[in-house]
């Protein structure tokens, strides 16, 4: 949680910012550099950036931890999906050319499906391990300080500095 | 000439953060350290003209790897144990740097037309591109239509390491635990 005005304010119009970006390189990777690894990477950037200033909590409020897994899923789904749905109407798998009404419209639409779910898994799999090593951070935390209270109820004085975690 | 500068400088820049990070014990310095090697290897391969690549670069290897290696960081000790040079490994690193360097000189040259490489698949993907795809960017083609099957093992190595994260350190919801109840839980958890 960071108190100072500047960062915060300077986050809030960064954020959706880097959000919009990451839109942009999803969806203009067929026309420029870019694609669904790189706006991902971008996406979840915002996540990590929302939860470093505003702390892990309201970072979990605002994406919470079940839907992001949902998200996880959901990308590999939709790429794998896209391949069964191009198997479904008689071409091989992966093959997107009976996607659309000629066979450039259904590469393009397959490129775009397939690149969306990339894009979803990846972001959702960067947020979900910055909040794992960032939560377990926290409970450590949380864990030593109960340790430190515990040891000075039992022995009133404690005289040696609070134990480092024993287990991690 | 100005490229071969520009060339030189990156690689002696590389070269030196890539000493330096090995010299370097405190682990801060060492993550630090490997997120500008990331940015200057973008911007190596910017010059080469692989401005995917190195967007990629950019964003994975100096944006998000340095902040979940700082994370990983506030786990673990902030230092690194000094030990002295250990013979056999540094014997073993030796050789495999000098069959590399042997290797590298067998390589076609740079941009080389006639390289195998580039004359097995590659014509037909950027002559075909725009008339199967007809997208202008060929790596986007490449990457999501002639190499799909490629680029879904790759999502699915993505989804694999969040899964087994998850697994191992996803606990993070677990109950609170008092000094009393842990060796009745470690005796029933082991």
């Amino acid at each position: 949680m960071q108190d100072d005005p500047v960062i915060r304010v300077v986050a809030k119009v960064m954020i959706p910012t880097v959000m919009l970006f990451a839109l942009y390189v999803q969806f203009h990777g067929d026309y420029g550099p870019g694609g669904g690894f790189q706006a991902g990477v971008i996406f979840a950037a915002a996540f990590v950036l929302n939860a470093m200033i505003f702390g892990l909590n309201r970072g979990r409020h605002v994406w919470p931890a079940n839907l992001n897994l949902l998200a996880v899923c959901a990308g590999v789904l939709l790429y794998g999906l896209t391949g069964v749905a191009s198997m479904l109407l008689g071409e091989n798998y992966l093959d997107y050319d009976v996607l659309g009404a000629t066979p450039q419209a259904g590469q393009h639409i397959g490129i775009l499906l397939v690149e969306f779910g990339v894009g979803l898994t990846v972001a959702s799999v960067m947020v979900a391990l910055f909040f794992t090593f960032a939560g377990r951070m926290t409970h450590n935390r949380l864990l030593d300080r109960m340790e430190a209270q515990d040891k000075d109820a039992k022995r009133g004085a404690a005289k040696q500095a609070p134990k480092k975690r024993s287990r991690t | 000439m100005s490229g071969f500068l520009v060339d030189a400088a990156l690689i002696s820049l590389l070269t030196l953060i890539a000493i330096l990070a090995v010299r370097l014990h405190r682990l801060f310095a060492v993550v630090m350290l490997s997120g500008a090697f990331s940015l200057v290897a973008a911007a190596l391969f910017v010059v080469l003209d692989a401005v995917d690549v190195a967007f990629t670069e950019a964003a994975v290897g100096a944006g998000i790897s340095t902040i979940l290696a700082l994370a990983t960081l506030s786990l673990v000790p902030r230092d690194e144990k000094p030990h002295s040079i250990a013979l056999v490994p540094a014997f073993l690193a030796f050789a495999t740097a000098a069959m590399l360097a042997v290797a590298v000189s067998d390589l076609p040259a740079f941009g080389d037309a006639n390289a195998p490489i580039h004359n097995h698949v590659a014509p037909e993907y950027l002559t075909g591109s725009a008339e199967d795809i007809g997208i202008p960017n060929v790596v986007t083609s490449v990457l999501a239509s002639y190499r799909g099957f490629d680029t879904l093992g790759e999502t699915v190595v993505v989804f694999t390491a969040a899964i087994a994260v998850l697994l191992v350190l996803g606990g993070y919801t677990r109950p609170r635990r008092r000094n009393g109840d842990r060796d009745k839980e470690d005796g029933n958890a082991r």
